[in-house]
This record gives C-alpha cells, sequence and structure tokens, in this order.
C-alpha cells in the first residue's frame, strides 16, 4: 500500500477555500525519498479546482481531460492519482501521488482505502486550518490591542503629570476616555510672572484619530501660550496652525484661561467649547466668550473675556461628555443639570465628585460611557483675599483650618516647614510657633467662634526683610484684644483670671504683630525680621 | 501634627513630689494637671513639676500652670520647674512665672534645691 511518506505541502491559492497539497507516495519507506518537487498551484479559475471540489473519489489524472493548466503540470511532475480533500462542501486540499514503485495501477482497495483517509484526513485538516487561522486572528488582535494600550499610554503623557500647587487655590482635574484613547484633553501650562494657562479641549469624534489631532493641537497650544500670552491671540495662532492639515470633518473645541492666582483675574478666550460654570455668592454664571473652533477655517478672531475669581468662588471647566450623557430613556444629562450640581456642591474635587457621582446615578450603573468626560475645577480659597497691604512677598505656604481646639498644632507645623529653608535661629523658629499658635488659636475661638463654617486661613510669606504669617479670621476687628494686660502678681492674687496670655505672648514672641480688618475678615501678621530681631523680647 | 494629651504621673523622690507631664499643656489638660497636683500635695511637701516631656506649652497651659502655682502660694507648698526647653524656659521668664517658682536645670536641681524636701 502506498504510505505517505513525506509531510504535507499547502500553498493557498487565494484563501481557504482553494487550499491545495501534494504528496508523495512510495512503497519502501526505507528507501531514499525521492527529490521534493514544487507544489503545483491552481488558479481560482481553473477548471479542475470545480472538478476536484465536486469529485467524489480518488481522480485519475492520466485519464482526465480538461484544459487545464494545473492538470497539465500534474501530468508533466508524474502525478497518477490525485485525492480531493473535502470537507464540508469545500475543497482544502489534494493528495497528489505519484505512480507506485511496483509500476502497477493503483487497485480498487488502494483507493477506497485513500477514499476513507481522505475523508477522514479532510475535517481533521479543516480543524486544523481553523486553529491556525484563530491563533492567527488572536495575534492580530493582541498586536492591536498592545498598539492601543500604546497609544493610551502615550496620550495619558500629554495629560498633566501634577497639577500646579497655587497657594489659595486648590485646582483639581478629571479625566476619562469613553474608548483606550479619546479627543478630549486638558493642559495646565506655567507662565511667566506666577501665571497659569488652563486648557480644556474636546476633538470631534473619538479614537485614535481624534487622539492624533489631540495631540497636534496640544503642541501647538502649549508653543503658543508661552509666547502670546493673550488667550485670545493664542486661540488665533492654534487655529491659522491647525486650518492647513486637520483632516476633514474634524475640529477641535477649546477653551483657554489664564489665571493671575495673586488677584483671581482669569481671562480667557473660547473656540466654540462648552461654557464653563462659576459658582459665586449670588448663584452660577457662565463665563461667555465668542469664537469658532479650531480648524474649521482660517482668520478667525477670538473674542478674549475677564472675570475675577472672588475668594470662595471656584470655576468649573467641562467636556460635552458630561452634559450629553444619556439616561437609558435617551435623556441627556444637560446644562440644566450640571448647572444645579455646580450650585449645589463646593468646589474643587468634591465638585468632580459629585458631578462624577450624579452622572452615574443619571445613566445608570451597567451604561457604557459615551463620550469622553473631563473636568478641571478651579477654586479660590475663603479666606484668600483682604490680606494686610504689607503683604507683598513671596508666598511659601496658605492654607485653611478647621476652627477646632488642637488645630494650632497643624497650624505650627505647616509654618515651621514653610520657613525651613530660610536659615532662621532655632530659638527663632520657636517663637514664632508659638505665636502663630497663640494667634490661630484666637482666630478659632474668638474670631470664629469654634463654628464649622468659618475656617482659619493662613497665609506665610517671604518678604523682602523677613516672614510674615497672616492669621485671618471671619470675626470683627477688635476681638483679639484682650481686656487688660497679663500681671502674674495679680492673678496670683485673684485680682486677675489665670487666662489672658495669648496676645501677650504673641507680641513678645516676634518682631512686629499687626492687627487689620477688612469686610467680615480680621487678620493678625506676624512679622519676624530675619536680620536684626531683638530676640523676641521687645 | 496632632494635639498629643496630657498624662501625668506623681512620684517620691527624698520628699518631694516630682509630677511627671508627658504630652501638650493645653486646654485638655486641666483636669489631669490637677489631678496630679491633688495626688502631689496630699501631705503638704515640695513638688516638682517635670516638663522635659511637655513638646507643647501654650497660653492656656500657662494659665493652668499659673493656677497651680497659686494653688501652690496659698498653702506654703514651694514649686519647682524642670526640664523646661530653652524656649519654654525663655517664656517661663516672660511670663515671670519664673520670678514666682524656682527653675531648674534637671530633676536632680530641683530635689536638691527644694526647701522641705528630706534631703533639706
Amino acid at each position: 500500500m502506498a504510505a505517505l511518506t513525506r509531510p504535507f505541502r499547502r500553498r493557498f491559492l487565494g484563501g481557504r477555500r482553494a487550499g491545495f497539497q501534494e504528496g508523495v507516495t512510495t512503497e519502501r519507506p526505507q528507501a531514499p525519498a525521492p527529490p521534493e518537487q514544487a507544489p503545483v498551484e491552481i488558479a481560482p479559475n481553473d477548471p479542475l479546482l470545480a472538478y476536484f471540489q465536486s469529485a467524489s473519489e480518488a481522480v485519475d489524472i492520466d485519464t482526465l481531460e480538461l484544459d487545464s493548466p494545473a492538470l497539465r503540470e500534474l501530468k508533466a511532475a508524474g502525478v497518477k492519482l490525485a485525492v480531493p480533500l473535502v470537507s464540508q462542501g469545500e475543497l482544502i486540499g489534494v493528495l497528489n501521488l505519484g505512480p507506485r514503485l511496483s509500476e502497477q495501477d493503483y487497485s480498487s482497495d488502494d483507493r477506497k482505502l485513500l477514499d476513507n483517509l481522505a475523508a477522514q484526513a479532510a475535517p481533521a485538516l479543516r480543524v486544523g486550518q481553523l486553529v491556525r487561522e484563530q491563533e492567527a486572528e488572536a495575534a492580530t488582535r493582541q498586536r492591536f490591542e498592545q498598539e492601543l494600550e500604546v497609544a493610551r499610554l502615550i496620550q495619558q503623557n500629554f495629560l498633566p503629570k501634577e497639577l500646579p500647587d497655587l497657594p489659595g487655590w486648590q485646582v483639581a482635574a478629571y479625566y476619562r476616555p469613553a474608548r483606550e484613547v479619546g479627543g478630549d484633553f486638558y493642559d495646565v501650562i506655567p507662565l511667566p510672572d506666577g501665571r497659569v494657562g488652563f486648557v480644556v479641549g474636546d476633538v470631534t469624534d473619538k479614537g485614535v484619530p481624534a487622539a492624533l489631532v489631540m495631540s497636534a493641537t496640544r503642541s501647538v497650544l502649549r508653543a503658543s501660550a508661552q509666547r502670546l500670552i493673550e488667550p485670545g491671540v493664542v486661540l488665533e495662532r492654534v487655529n491659522e496652525h491647525l486650518c492647513p492639515d486637520m483632516p476633514e470633518k474634524m475640529f477641535v473645541t477649546c477653551l483657554y484661561g489664564v489665571l493671575d492666582p495673586a488677584t483671581g483675574l482669569l481671562r480667557f478666550a473660547n473656540a466654540g467649547h462648552d461654557l464653563p460654570y462659576v459658582k459665586t455668592a449670588d448663584g452660577v454664571v457662565e463665563l461667555r466668550a465668542r469664537g469658532m473652533p479650531l480648524g474649521l477655517m482660517p482668520g478667525m478672531d477670538y473674542e478674549e473675556k475677564e472675570a475675577v475669581l472672588q475668594p470662595g468662588e471656584s470655576v468649573l471647566l467641562h467636556s460635552d461628555g458630561v452634559v450629553e450623557a444619556h439616561d437609558p430613556d435617551r435623556d441627556m444629562f444637560g446644562f440644566p443639570r450640571l448647572k444645579e450640581t455646580v450650585a449645589g456642591a463646593p468646589g474643587g474635587q468634591e465638585l468632580i465628585d459629585r458631578v462624577i457621582s450624579e452622572l452615574e446615578a443619571f445613566t445608570g450603573p451597567d451604561s457604557e460611557q459615551e463620550d469622553d468626560i473631563t473636568m478641571v475645577t478651579l477654586e479660590r480659597s475663603a479666606g484668600a483675599a483682604q490680606l494686610a497691604p504689607s503683604a507683598n512677598g513671596r508666598v511659601l505656604d496658605e492654607f485653611e483650618l478647621q476652627s477646632e481646639p488642637g488645630n494650632e498644632r497643624e497650624a505650627i507645623a505647616r509654618v515651621e516647614r514653610a520657613v525651613a529653608d530660610l536659615g532662621l535661629e532655632a530659638a527663632r523658629v520657636e517663637r514664632l510657633k508659638t505665636a502663630v499658635a497663640e494667634a490661630t488659636m484666637n482666630a478659632m475661638e474668638h474670631g470664629n467662634e469654634y463654628r464649622a463654617d468659618r475656617p482659619v486661613s493662613i497665609r506665610v510669606l517671604h518678604t523682602a526683610d523677613g516672614i510674615s504669617v497672616q492669621v485671618t479670621d471671619l470675626g470683627d476687628a477688635g476681638e483679639l484684644q484682650e481686656t487688660e494686660s497679663p500681671d502674674l502678681e495679680a492673678k496670683l492674687a485673684g485680682r486677675q483670671k489665670p487666662r489672658g496670655w495669648g496676645l501677650f505672648l504673641i507680641e513678645k514672641m516676634v518682631d512686629e504683630a499687626r492687627v487689620t480688618g477688612e469686610g467680615g475678615r480680621h487678620t493678625v501678621e506676624l512679622v519676624l525680621r530675619l536680620q536684626g530681631g531683638d530676640d523676641g523680647d521687645t | 501634627m496632632a494635639t498629643r494629651e496630657l498624662e501625668v504621673a506623681v512620684r517620691r523622690r527624698e520628699g518631694v513630689a516630682v509630677i511627671d507631664l508627658v504630652g501638650d499643656v493645653n486646654a485638655g489638660a486641666e483636669v489631669e494637671l490637677q489631678r496630679g497636683y491633688d495626688e502631689a500635695t496630699r501631705d503638704g511637701g515640695p513638688i516638682a513639676l517635670n516638663f522635659a516631656a511637655a513638646d507643647y506649652i501654650n497660653s492656656t497651659g500657662i494659665a493652668l500652670i499659673v493656677g497651680l502655682l497659686a494653688q501652690a502660694r496659698a498653702r506654703g507648698i514651694e514649686i519647682t520647674a524642670f526640664g523646661l526647653s530653652d524656649h519654654y524656659r525663655e517664656i517661663f521668664e516672660i511670663t515671670r512665672l519664673a520670678d514666682f517658682m524656682r527653675i531648674a536645670d534637671n530633676e536632680d536641681g530641683a530635689v536638691d534645691g527644694a526647701e522641705g524636701g528630706d534631703h533639706a
């Protein structure tokens, strides 16, 4: 019986439906194998293909007459018998056998055996082919997913790695793409004179194309922002750069604002982006400025507006992924709902958390995120204004403390850290700490009456000649004044109460202590000079 | 920096009641400080306040010490303070507490110098 002693060789002819296999037979396996023959290809339009597909048994090549180039090749190669391998009506290969070495014709038993072999081999071969195809598809899919993951990482690198630590401000951001990569972006750009640029943008569409446009926009915007400063001019320049190369039907909406943290002045321009919301004491207002999206047409002007963010106010920059989210009934989250959320939430990270929570409740737990969602919030601390006139200097730290007994220890620790690099003598640092503790205690107890809604604001400045620590409460000016100067003899004799040392200690510990009050705020300013201190005993 | 509630322990050494103060001497220390004082002055002998482990003394803590000093003076009990950092020693001087209680450099000085102790 002929045995297959050489591995199948296979050549695909335009896909698995036209597979082709070739084998060579020998009766003496121990004999040297004949030289390998090149596989014979069957063209898709060759009539031999249809013949094999419909053949129900082994085919005698010598007696077959067809106008077929492949058949001529098979005959020339000495193939005597071809056994089509058909699985579920599809020709998936052919076993080609040469002449028997005994020079006898293939017997009917040989043919029956080969037909049986083909009937069993064809499905097995088909399974093998399917497995290989699936493996190839899986590898392709995995490679694609890896590339997407790399794209996601690259895009994340475009987002700010950390948000600026602006004294008196809380800055928070949120970014969640709808797919692995998205078209939304935000950026924070340090500018000269302590100003900071804030960007929120949204490229039409999502996925890789949007991400590519996003990266280009971000780069151009960053470069322009450093040179031009004015938000309207920056957007004009970005638009001019993007227009020539922007793919058809794509554009970018973008809001760009420049904040001066010292004054709260926010200058902004808007390229067709959703309007930011500002939460003020009088309610929530929109920051409006006209401008077309970027990349649509050249020569656009962008209106520039200003707003001053007052202490306690916060602004929310957001992308349309928030307001255009749908609930299961296909109703949109919408601007009124977002505005309401802004009105009811504090600013900063808490506002972002509140919006996300509201959004998730609205869309339902199992909903797929429809669009990229980006938010940036800027919140100005409630006690960040009304500083004493001598407050010029570099802010080393600024923070708020709840009015709770014991929190003066936190104030001490923060101030100590803030002045650590200024080279103060240890004894003078200790004096400053005691003065800060006493001023903070007074502010919490007398100014704010330990009320939860009245925090104490503390600002540490490095001034031209020393250190200024301003402790501000929300009480009326004058409340800190102790009624009488402490006299220990009088206290020991019961003529004065034992307490009443706070202001006395403050005045003794620092070079100068000033009290100012304005607009419902009361500030004690502690001044410690770096040079020429008189050891506090003033 | 969290506050550290004051813990007070009283021990006797050579007729002097040594009051060890561990933690913050602030408003929250009032009850514990008074308890320690009462325990230390039960027999009317001199007392020594050990501030070595008192990291933080604020104006309310100063007022509490003034209160103890007033009580002690009314009974003729001598108070010595020791273990004060340079900073709090300065505050004891500025407030004139140092004029009405003896300030010792360390425990030995506080005990040795106490009038009415066993060593005297």
